[in-house]
């Protein structure tokens, strides 16, 4: 059985408690921190971890801290991202749900390091039952002395507090996160200047995800250097893997980096297989805004290695035959999933959750969903096809936020990996509205795709 | 533009101010702002949606522009600026739950309820719509209901089917309390 | 840092030295002609405006002297500041053609091309921008988006339809008037500018987000449907106004003043923003004491049948020769 450092006490009865959650040796990482550690040496051994956002962008957390500005009289501000709303994505509601004391001992400790005296979490509002459940873990921890006034009696001040998000996947983005907790839209903001000189209130403030500030509980108590010997390369640690759609068994695993995808999807630690039988055809490996890729290139790269759980492994092959590890919201589709009708679904997604500050994406995230609506609907044309990738470039890269992106990566990449499915979908337009175009060469091994 | 359905002003009662208080507490001073999602939050939560009067009067205990308020309160999905059926069932429509079925879902909703996505029941018992992914996509399909968005995973038409009935039978009483 | 510190930045290959904190944009209209990126959204007079439109990308090819790397992604470079020995490429940069290209499309995409019926038309930025930068084609096939007509009063009309969210009369609002009802409600592409309930868009300075607009989405109610733009003549006036600075630009047929707007630069943006009273109360000569003819860039419809001297012709920027002939004619176009 691989090494759990978030999810080693999920199964204990009462987890959730703070109780139970010190009986299993919770909070010694506020102890050691708070009593034995200055915030810098707190922030070197995150450093020391390679512990990369689990957020989706994969930056390295020990960095993004030691960027904080630090100016005189001015407070500073940890704020957690719980807006957890990529496609694909659940970890985050799994951890605040089932381990919430993870979660805030994860931010006294980063609080600490940061020299933050109001802390806020940020869940989104859709997780009501969520943020019930952090407010009392809140009490819970306050009445034992681990938050306010002297922290278990070190002079260490800490105030934590749950915001709610209004229903904007959007809000995930940090700066528009930062927006929408100051209570205005959701719109991002242009950068710089960065949320690490201002950020919350103008002051400089770290965002940080929910896994990403768990995963500093176990840094602390056993060491930077201990987590960093998990994983591959600078894949290291354990990762939180949301596992959906076609499996066996869809749920959160909390893997250590390097596993193989095939591994993954078919061990019975794990996904435990394609479900009802079918056939692998396709998979997200990072939640609906990285690239799809087909069974062929999911499961090895296209040099033919075994492609990893890793941030490199994923990635390799770039854009023209890889994908990326994203925020680990991994999608499993079988040979009845049409990749049609779920490129609509994703770019219906982006067109919805477009903030509209920026024209790019604004206008060109709706084209896109008109577009691939025409074609899964039987009224497309063959140069749809150049058309949609045509109109992906101009939103890639020339947006204010992440968001333009998002939208484009998924569709581009499956136009790249699934053309003929889409052509089929024009050249077949009644057939395509009764049956799917199935698992086709998908899976086959790649050496004849490549050279066609 | 809205048409506007209610023109009563709006009292708060002193429940719903002590716990306005509350929340504007959690920020610094002259950071009372930030307090505006989690008020629109609660008022919604007492009164069902948010009329124009609610919103000018948490714009006036919030010392804001009624218009700061008004784009807030359109820029989120989760505020509903119409009335909607006691239970607004919000089921995800996003990939990875069509994956497993929520299409279907809804389908069956809508037959079940005899009316169009965002439209209310005669009895002004349900409303249902589908919403973007909800981050439950390993437990998919699923559906929450407000105003804690009591969440119903891994459901089947037979599921939704005994859902509807109960609230059905349960509609007199208080509002769903958190996590089924 | 000393005042008179200037960071060496060149764009297109031209250099120029601004004071540091100083935007691309800006270092670009201290250089000037066609090497300025258009703006939509950015204003100067703005605070907080800019960064939305993204007409105005560019290609920093050098970050600075410091830190030479070129920066991965195109920039909105109304909100880029300049750092020490940055080289930026804007027209000759055939990637922010492209991308430009791109923006373009998209602003026309849902804009109801009714120009003829628009008040804007002639003077308005979109129409430039899509004449300079667009293709003469659209590949959009579906229906463009629509908004209920709201009334936001007798002075202001509003079409939302035409608007680009350039977000410059929310700002406006906000900083010049004191009292804001409008915003932008909604989000993505079905945000609008609203006031979400019935209400008039009315104080002492409302007027002024007709001029900060682009495109045709606010216009002068007192002006709508009375003459092309092209078809009456600007003059600069001013009047002694206990509430604005009074100066104004008075726009004439005949003899009759038609509309009343602040005085506007090179680049569209108001020299000094105007009351409601000298714009749509004081609409008769006497109201004003005249300054003389509005220049108007040749570049604009509205200098057609204008009377200031056109520039010389391309012929004699091209010839040296000719150069030196035309010498005092040249001087005269340069100043214009």
């Amino acid at each position: 059985m691989a090494r759990k450092l978030l999810l080693a006490n999920i199964n204990v009865p009462g987890i959730n408690t703070l109780e139970v959650y010190r009986q299993k040796g919770g909070y010694r990482a506020v102890e050691k921190a708070l009593k034995t550690m200055t915030p810098d040496e707190v922030v070197e051994e995150v450093k020391k971890s390679g512990l990369r956002g689990r957020g989706g962008a994969g930056f390295p957390t020990g960095m993004k801290w030691s960027f904080l500005a630090k100016p005189e009289g001015v407070p500073r501000y940890l704020v957690c991202n719980g807006d957890e709303s990529e496609p694909g994505t659940f970890k985050d509601r799994f951890l605040m749900t089932y381990i919430p004391h993870a979660l805030i001992e994860g931010m006294i400790v980063s609080s600490y390091a940061l020299g933050a005296k109001v802390s806020y979490i940020y869940v989104r509002g859709e997780m009501m039952p969520q943020i019930r459940i952090l407010e009392k873990a809140i009490a819970e921890a306050k009445a034992a002395g681990l938050l306010g006034k002297n922290i278990l009696g070190t002079g260490y001040d800490l105030e934590l507090y749950v915001q709610p998000g209004g229903g904007a996947y959007i809000c995930g983005e940090e700066t528009a996160l930062l927006e929408s907790l100051e209570g205005k839209r959701g719109n991002p903001r242009l950068k710089p200047p960065f949320p690490a000189v201002s950020g919350l209130y103008g002051s400089p403030t770290v965002v940080n995800n929910v896994e990403s500030i768990a995963a500093t509980v176990p840094i602390i108590n056993d060491g930077g250097e201990e987590y960093a010997k998990i994983g591959i390369e600078r894949s290291t640690g354990t990762k939180l893997i949301s596992a959906s759609g076609n499996i066996n068994k869809p749920g959160v695993y909390e893997i250590e980096l390097g596993v193989p995808v095939e591994e993954f999807i078919y061990s019975d630690e794990y996904c435990g297989g394609i479900a009802n039988g079918k056939r692998f055809k396709a998979m997200v490996a990072g939640g609906s805004s990285v690239p799809i890729l087909p069974a062929n290139l999911a499961t090895k790269t296209a040099k033919g290695e075994s492609r990893l759980m890793t941030y490199e492994s994923l990635a390799d092959g770039g854009f023209v035959s890889g994908s990326s590890m994203g925020s680990g919201g991994f999608i499993v589709f079988d040979e009845d999933q049409c990749i049609v009708r779920n490129t609509w679904n994703f770019a219906r997604f982006y067109h919805h959750e477009s903030c509209g500050q920026c024209s790019p994406c604004r206008e060109g995230t709706g084209w896109m969903e008109k577009i691939l609506h025409r074609l899964e609907y039987g009224h497309g044309s063959f140069s749809d096809m150049d058309l949609l990738v045509d109109v992906s470039k101009k939103i890639e890269g020339n947006t204010i936020c992440p968001l333009g992106d998002a939208s484009a990566w998924p569709v581009a990449s499956a136009i790249r990996h699934f053309r003929d499915e889409f052509e089929w979908h024009v050249s077949n337009r009644e057939e395509s509205q009764i049956r799917n175009y199935g698992l086709a060469h998908y899976a086959d091994p790649l050496e004849p795709l490549v050279q066609s | 533009m809205l048409s506007v359905t209610q023109n009563e002003p709006v009292e708060f009662a002193p429940t719903l101010l002590a716990k306005f208080a509350d929340i504007v507490g959690r920020y610094p001073e002259g950071r009372h702002k930030s307090a505006l999602l989690p008020i629109l939050h609660e008022v919604q939560a007492h009164f069902g949606w948010l009329s124009v009067p609610a919103m000018d009067q948490v714009a006036s205990y919030l010392k804001l522009e009624p218009i700061e308020v008004y784009e807030v309160a359109t820029f989120y999905t989760m505020y509903f600026l119409q009335p909607q059926g006691k239970y607004m069932l919000e089921v995800c429509r996003t990939g990875p739950c069509c994956l497993v079925g929520a299409e279907r879902i809804m389908e069956h909703l809508e037959d079940r309820l005899g009316v169009k996505e965002g439209e209310v029941t005669a009895d002004g018992l349900f409303s249902w719509r589908g919403v973007e992914c909800l981050a439950a996509c390993g437990f998919g399909p699923v559906l929450q209901i407000g105003p804690e968005y009591t969440f119903y995973e891994n459901l089947t038409e037979e599921k939704v089917d005994e859902l509807l009935t109960n609230l059905k039978n349960n509609a007199g009483s208080q509002p769903l309390s958190a996590n089924s | 840092m000393a005042d008179d510190v200037k960071f060496k930045v060149s764009i297109d290959g031209i250099p120029v030295e601004v004071a540091p904190g100083t935007t691309i944009l800006n270092a670009a209209r201290q250089i000037g002609g066609d090497i300025v990126p258009p703006a939509m959204c950015y204003y100067s007079k703005l605070e907080g405006s800019g960064g939305k439109c993204r007409t105005c990308l560019v290609k920093v090819s050098k970050g600075s002297e410091k830190d030479p790397r070129p920066m991965p992604k195109l920039v909105a470079s109304c909100r880029t500041t300049v750092m020490d020995g940055m080289e930026v490429l804007n027209i000759t940069s055939p990637e922010v053609v492209e991308a430009r290209k791109g923006v373009v499309e998209i602003l026309l995409l849902n804009h109801p091309l009714d120009c003829p019926i628009c008040d804007q038309a002639g003077e308005c930025k979109l129409q430039d921008l899509g004449y300079e930068h667009g293709s003469a084609a659209t590949r959009y096939e579906f229906e463009r988006r629509t908004f209920e007509k709201i009334d936001i009063g007798d002075k202001i009309q509003l079409h939302m339809t035409r608007c680009i969210l350039c977000y410059r009369c929310v700002y406006t609002a906000d900083q010049i008037t004191n009292q804001r009802v409008h915003g932008v409600l909604g989000r993505g592409d079905a945000s609008e500018i609203s006031t979400y309930i019935e209400k008039a868009i009315d104080n002492d300075f409302s007027g002024n987000i007709i001029d900060v607009c682009p495109v045709g989405a606010l216009t002068d109610k007192t002006f709508r449907f009375k003459n092309r733009v092209w078809f009456t003549k600007p003059v600069d006036a001013h009047r002694d106004c206990p509430t604005c600075s009074g100066k104004v630009t008075l726009w004439y047929k005949g003899e009759e003043v038609l509309r009343v707007t602040a005085r506007k630069d090179v680049y569209g943006e108001v020299e000094e923003f105007i009351c409601n009273t000298c714009r749509f109360d004081k609409k008769a000569t006497v109201d004003w004491v005249i300054d003389g003819p509005r220049h108007i860039e040749n570049t604009s419809v509205i200098s057609a049948n204008h009377y200031e001297l056109p520039a010389p012709p391309p012929v004699i920027k091209k010839n040296l020769r000719l150069q030196e002939a035309n010498k005092e004619q040249l001087e005269r176009a340069v100043k214009l």
